[in-house]
């Protein structure tokens, strides 16, 4: 407990987790704040968009009156060529144009909508701390190795695996901190938002329990993020060897696997073979991919083309996930037990 | 009682993709008796730090047995941890803490009240600097502060490597009244040193290890006196008369050298005798002074890493003992001076 009690600490003293914690408050401020000013309350909003709706409601309706009378004196008198492309009753011209009430929703300013617009924002948050938790692991045990401090330790607590466990203990548990009291207002302060400038009143107990899953998710993301980012600097004892297999991760396993699978080998599903997705079905709860390339799977009412359907849900992910972030710390730990300290 | 350090026959060898394996270590064998300094002494490259860092249980034995106070290492070193301190190789911190951080921390995770930090850095002079990050310090300043956190458990047994690296002159000697100091409580003191006259005045034993292998151990009084060569330096009233003493004195059965404004006699067992054979030929001597040997020509002689004119001498290029020599209690000088390793890299 004494050596997670001191591992918290060194890892709270940090000055890359204090400078990434702080771009990390003010890029969720920004985004809170933009949010903020780009939307509105529904209630003086909809008197603002009816004031802008009603000149053009009024000219619209001259045109259709136009319209109409034109369109009855063709029915009247006009030859059987002047009488193409006008309807047969001229009172249906007004349907082609939009109502008052469209065109006072079409001007209705934004308004922040909790249980449909901060689905979003759990997926920034997430992102964004997701980035920092493996920029964090891997600093927090690559820093160590390089700077001697792991030696150090590892003279006064020769147990290898126990001074592992602590170091990536204290690492996790300090995301989960961070990642709770940030999310907690993060939360907070999108909800203030939706009452000042939108609605709250659409929540019910399923949309909350539907975003607290998302939420939940997220935060096992942004801990998995860092367990793998200090496995990695573990693995090659250098935050570059973190951050070296993360590029490499984007450029392979994005570019490098869609250019070999999709257009060389030209395997049906090409977005099933790329990690993101994976990380896109955990974030959002499934992800649905299209086989434009393959024949119809079925053919729709009006003769259109359904190509097939493949649905990767979050516990696909979750297993891959989860089974990488073990591959990359049992490696880890194996090469802490095994490798010299040279 | 137990000796803080035994290591017999331990072994590491380095394999690699491309040529042959390097035997670090090859069978060597060391002991430290409690309250002692002990000086271990090698040239480069000899596996001084790989014993030290295979005693501490950051490198993995190929073979060989080691205890700390009686235990077996490795697999006692959670047990026996607490009571060593041990700074290996140059002092290596994190740059961005300060040395009060530092130190803190290491005494957290072991339990330590704080008070002890602040007493170690006053003990390395470290007290006013000690809320400056680390990465400003000199290497003085650091190996200071790898000192202090050696120190901070208060060991029964403190490993040194190359403490005095960087010490300026006023360091160096606080270093050593400090050695001395914890030795005269009751640490056992393991000095890993290339300053060889440091370690003839501070240490009471020395282990000389090269290519793995060691070529010689004990007190550090009777590894000199062992290498002494009874050299006599013999200055006469009349320098004009140093050739005719050199006669009478190789009549007599001496061996001697002619130097410029003095004698050097050897293979006499009494400087007297040299008086004698000299007064009887009434030639009367002005000067008579036994030659001391010091730690630093033993060593170079021993390592067989003497420096000659116009070569330049690899780092592995020094004494091979030979594996079928009794490792314990060497006779100091017994070492083959082989500069070669053999056709396996081991040292043979």
């Amino acid at each position: 407990m004494s050596l997670i009690n001191a591992e918290l600490r060194r890892l709270a003293k940090r000055r890359l987790v204090r400078v990434l914690l702080g771009l990390v408050i003010a890029l969720l401020a920004t985004v809170a704040v933009v949010t903020a000013a780009t939307h509105y309350p529904p209630g003086p909003g909809l008197a603002r968009a009816e004031a802008a709706a009603e000149p053009e409601f009024q000219q619209q309706q001259r045109l259709v009156a136009e319209e109409i009378a034109t369109c009855e004196r063709v029915q009247e008198s006009g030859s059987g060529d002047e009488r193409m492309g006008w309807p047969r009753d001229c009172q249906e011209i007004r349907q082609w144009y939009p109502s008052r009430a469209e065109l006072i929703a079409f001007h209705m300013p934004p308004s922040f909508e909790f249980r449909d617009d901060f689905r979003a924002m759990v997926t920034v948050f997430t992102g964004l701390l997701a980035m920092v938790g493996f920029l964090v692991g891997a600093s927090f045990v690559g820093a160590e190795w390089r700077s001697g401090g792991m030696m150090n330790l590892l003279l006064w607590r020769p147990r290898r695996l126990q001074v592992f466990g602590a170091k990536l203990l204290a690492m996790v548990g300090g995301l989960l901190g961070l990642g709770l009291g940030l999310g907690a207002l993060w939360t907070g302060g999108f909800w203030l938002i939706a009452s000042f400038r939108g609605v709250t009143e659409t929540m019910t107990s399923g949309a909350w329990q539907s975003i607290g899953l998302a939420g939940l998710r997220g935060l096992v993301l942004v801990l998995a993020a860092g367990a793998v980012g200090f496995g990695l600097a573990s693995l090659g004892r250098h935050t570059a060897m973190a951050m070296g297999i993360a590029i490499a991760a984007f450029v392979i396993g994005v570019a490098g696997v869609g250019i070999v699978i999709g257009a060389m080998l030209q395997w049906p599903f090409v977005e099933r073979w790329l990690w993101p997705t994976y990380l896109a079905a955990w974030l959002t709860g499934s992800v649905e991919l299209f086989d434009f390339s393959g024949p119809c799977e079925t053919i729709g009412p009006f003769g259109e083309c359904e190509p097939a359907r493949m649905v990767i849900t979050w516990q696909d992910s979750g297993l891959l996930i989860g089974a990488a972030v073990l591959l990359v710390l049992a490696a880890a730990m194996w090469q802490m037990h095994r490798r010299d300290v040279t | 009682m137990a000796a803080v350090v035994e290591i017999a026959g331990l072994r590491k060898t380095y394999r690699r993709w491309h040529g042959p394996a390097r035997h670090a270590l090859a069978g060597f064998d060391m002991l430290v008796e409690p309250g002692q300094v002990h000086g271990f002494l090698g040239p480069n490259g000899s596996g001084k730090t790989t014993t030290l860092r295979t005693l501490l249980g950051l490198i993995s034995a190929n073979g060989g047995e080691m205890r700390l106070f009686g235990q077996p290492v490795p697999e006692a070193l959670p047990q026996v941890a607490g009571q060593v301190g041990a700074i290996v190789e140059s002092p290596q911190f994190f740059g961005n803490f300060s040395a009060w951080d530092t130190l803190s921390l290491l005494a957290t995770a072991a339990r330590l009240p704080r008070s002890r930090v602040d007493a170690v850095l006053e003990l390395v002079g470290l007290r006013d600097r000690a809320n400056e990050r680390v990465k400003t310090y000199s290497l003085g300043m650091r190996q200071r502060l790898a000192v202090a956190s050696a120190l901070l458990k208060a060991p029964k047994l403190l490993i040194l490597d190359e403490p005095a690296n960087g010490l300026d002159p006023a360091g160096i000697r606080e270093m050593r009244n400090l050695m001395r100091t914890l030795a005269s409580e009751g640490m056992t003191v393991v000095l890993s040193s290339h300053i060889l006259a440091e370690v003839q005045l501070i240490c009471d034993s020395v282990t000389i290890i090269s290519l793995g292998r060691r070529v010689t151990a004990g007190p550090v009084a009777e590894v000199l006196a062992a290498h002494a060569t009874a050299e006599v330096r013999v200055k006469l009233e009349h320098p004009t008369d140093h050739a005719t003493a050199a006669e009478a004195l190789r009549a007599a059965g001496a061996e001697v050298t002619i130097r410029e404004g003095h004698l050097l006699v050897r293979g006499v067992d009494q400087p007297a005798w040299v008086t004698r054979t000299l007064a009887a030929r009434e030639l009367f001597v002005a000067e008579l002074a036994p030659v001391s040997v010091d730690l630093e020509a033993v060593f170079l002689e021993l390592t067989g890493t003497v420096p000659v004119a116009g070569q330049h001498r690899q780092v592995d290029e020094s004494v091979a003992v030979p594996l079928d020599r009794p490792a314990a209690a060497d006779p100091p000088g017994g070492a083959v001076p082989v500069a070669a390793v053999d056709p396996e890299g081991a040292a043979a």
